[in-house]
């Protein structure tokens, strides 16, 4: 309040009784000069014809819109170029839109043109009302309440309180449905595991045959699922899907390394590996034969498929999760177990730091 | 009465014609010509007909391909197709990559490449069909492959709606992660790309799942069978049909294009105006 009155006076002034808060002294507003249509009344009229016709073309667009609504047919088509669309919602756009634009267009042009210019201060006034309106305001809240009998009869208040409090409930239950809450127990029995199991066969995408080793050939990218997915349905399914779902790959064994410890995880040079990106989850089958690299689409992240899947490239932090595989008596690819770290992002609960040095 | 005699006469006049031309100088070699002629085309009768096929494997077409080989490919792939691995010319050995992936190189002028560089790019081919199968006999020969797809196997006429779906999902789940959900393509790493899927062969489709070119996996026929590439092809070319009648398809590549428009001409319009809003008009001095 006492700020605002000084800076009322001249800028000197304010600087000189207060240097601290105020070290550059206040150069006030620039000259006012007056625009060309102030003075020559020729530019005047010249900008007052521009704003007629920006807004003189509204009315035309706006009746043109409701011309086209019913007279041009729904089912006829523009084919322009790279431009295929239903001729009435182009044209529908086209006028309602112009329409809009010209009104703005003549608005802003009138302000910038002819509305007066001149450059005014006005100071900010306190927020609180005057005496006279608060005590006004207290003593008719003071007639509601006592007309309302809610004093006399005090059973209507206390039941009217229970009755919203508790009428919260069921919105503040409904919030469990975020949940649930990851204790270690419930991240055990959901993310970090999968539907992968000793002796479950690497079966293809979508048509669910199995895979042997000996049809795959150096190079050869196959998107497999999990055999016992099918048994799911609705969104168990999906939920499984989004875990389990893997990339097995076939790479000459001689051009990659394979640690001394996942020896035994592979078949000749086919590897299993999880199809989920360590970084925020997208499913990744984006894979370079001769680099050997699997990229992630959503933020570029890179893993070496012949180097145990570690990231070479991207945000991503951890490798990519190996699911060690063998073969059954018939000679299909099964998995030897469930992956040993849990697939998918990273979270803070667990260190994932030596997840390359994991062993069976 | 008239003819016994007229015939008498010509014939007279004709061995006169011989026997006194018979010591020209130029008898002895249209003699000759005429001998060969006549053998010709008696041997031309008698002879069978010469084999005019393009099955790969006879032995003159693999001689034809080497030939062409050692021209137009050995300078990258060495000498015998073995491959180099150093120096400043490379190129991948060509021992079991079959006659489909030579057919799908250079048919589509991919191979031979004008330079070494990240991606082999389309550009015209400049060898005939026979030159491109005698090269594929002749890489056949190096170590067993893919043969070239018959027509049977790629050609998605009289496919069910039921199959169509499936050449979807199957194309959603196989191809889409890098050739984009419409086939329209996408980028790579390192200036690589995987090519646009639109208006192609459909030979040239199945070849490219059958070998895995380039940077490509390879699909091959036991595990993405047959009937599955087939369901493939049928189903971009439904997808390819349908009219795309929402305005502008930007390329059909989703955010990407449709981002640089928002950035570029929507922000960048909003920002003209605010500019033009805010600007001084012009002053009277």
């Amino acid at each position: 309040m006492t700020d605002d009155t000084s800076h009322g006076q001249s800028s000197t002034e304010v600087a000189t009784v207060d240097e601290e808060r105020y070290p550059v002294p206040d150069p006030g507003l620039e000259a006012h000069l007056p625009r060309l249509t102030d003075v020559d009344e020729n530019a005047a009229d010249r900008a007052t014809r521009q704003v007629a016709t920006f807004f003189g073309l509204v009315p035309l667009l706006s009746i043109g819109f409701v011309v086209v609504y019913f007279a041009v047919p729904g089912d006829a088509w523009v084919d322009f170029g790279p431009l295929k669309a239903n001729s009435r919602n182009l044209l529908l756009g086209l006028t309602f839109g112009l329409a809009l634009l010209f009104l703005g267009l003549g608005a802003v042009q009138w302000a910038r043109k002819l509305m007066d210019d001149e450059e005014m201060i006005d100071y900010r006034h306190s927020a609180a009302s005057s005496e006279d309106d608060k005590n006004y305001m207290l003593t008719e809240l003071d007639k509601v309440v006592d007309e309302s009998k809610i004093t006399r009869r005090k059973i209507i208040g206390r039941t009217l309180l229970a009755a919203l409090a508790t009428i919260l409930l069921p919105m503040i239950v409904g919030l469990a449905d975020l949940g649930p809450w990851p204790t270690k127990k419930k991240r055990a029995e959901t993310i970090e595991r999968t539907i992968w199991a000793p002796g479950v066969r690497v079966v293809q995408d979508v048509t669910f045959a199995p895979i042997k080793p000996e049809d795959i050939e150096i190079g050869q990218l196959i998107n497999a699922e999990p055999a016992n997915l099918q048994e799911l349905h609705g969104s168990e399914f999906q939920i499984e899907k989004a875990k389990a779902a893997v990339i097995v790959v076939r790479m000459d064994p001689n051009t990659i390394i394979i640690p001394p410890s996942r020896e035994g995880w592979q078949i000749g040079g086919i590897l299993c590996y999880s199809k989920i990106c360590t970084h925020v989850g997208c499913p990744i089958s984006l894979w370079e034969q001769q680099t050997h690299h699997l990229l992630c689409p959503c933020h570029q992240s890179t893993f070496d498929l012949g180097d145990a899947g570690k990231v070479v490239f991207g945000p991503a932090n951890r490798p990519l999760p190996q699911l060690p595989i063998t073969t059954d008596a018939e000679g299909y690819i099964v998995a030897q177990r469930d992956f040993l770290v849990p697939v998918g992002p990273s979270y803070f609960e667990r260190d994932s730091r030596n997840d390359t040095e994991v062993t069976i | 009465m008239f003819g016994p005699h007229l015939n008498q006469d010509t014939r007279g006049i004709r061995v006169r014609l011989l026997s006194s031309r018979r010591r020209h100088p130029a008898a002895k070699a249209l003699l000759l010509v005429f001998g060969l002629f006549m053998m010709g085309a008696f041997y031309s009768v008698i002879a069978p007909p010469a084999q005019v096929s393009a099955e790969t494997g006879t032995s003159q077409q693999v001689e034809e391909g080497k030939a062409l080989f050692a021209v137009g490919c050995a300078s990258c792939h060495g000498l015998n197709g073995e491959g180099q691995t150093t120096g400043v010319i490379q190129g991948p050995p060509l021992a079991g990559v079959g006659a489909a992936a030579v057919d799908f190189q250079v048919s589509t002028g991919r191979m031979p490449m004008a330079k070494p560089g990240e991606q082999a790019p389309v550009k015209p081919n400049r060898y005939s069909e026979e030159e491109i199968a005698a090269l594929g006999a002749y890489v056949a020969t190096l170590g067993p492959g893919p043969a070239i797809p018959e027509p049977a196997e790629y050609d998605p006429a009289n496919l069910s709606a039921e199959d169509l779906a499936r050449g979807g999902e199957l194309f959603r789940t196989n191809c889409s992660a890098c050739h984009n959900f419409e086939g329209a393509g996408g980028a790579l790493p390192n200036g690589k790309y995987a090519p646009p899927l639109i208006g192609l062969d459909h030979k040239r489709i199945y070849e490219a799942m059958l070998t895995g070119p380039q940077q490509m996996p390879v699909f091959s026929d036991e595990v993405l069978t047959p009937e599955d590439k087939r369901a493939i092809i049928g189903y971009l070319d439904t997808l390819h049909e349908q009219p795309a009648s929402g305005g502008l398809a930007l390329g059909g590549i989703g955010p990407v294009s449709e981002g640089l428009w928002a950035w570029i001409i929507g922000l960048g319009s909003l920002v003209i105006f605010a500019m033009w809003i805010a600007a001084k008009g012009v002053k009277a001095k």
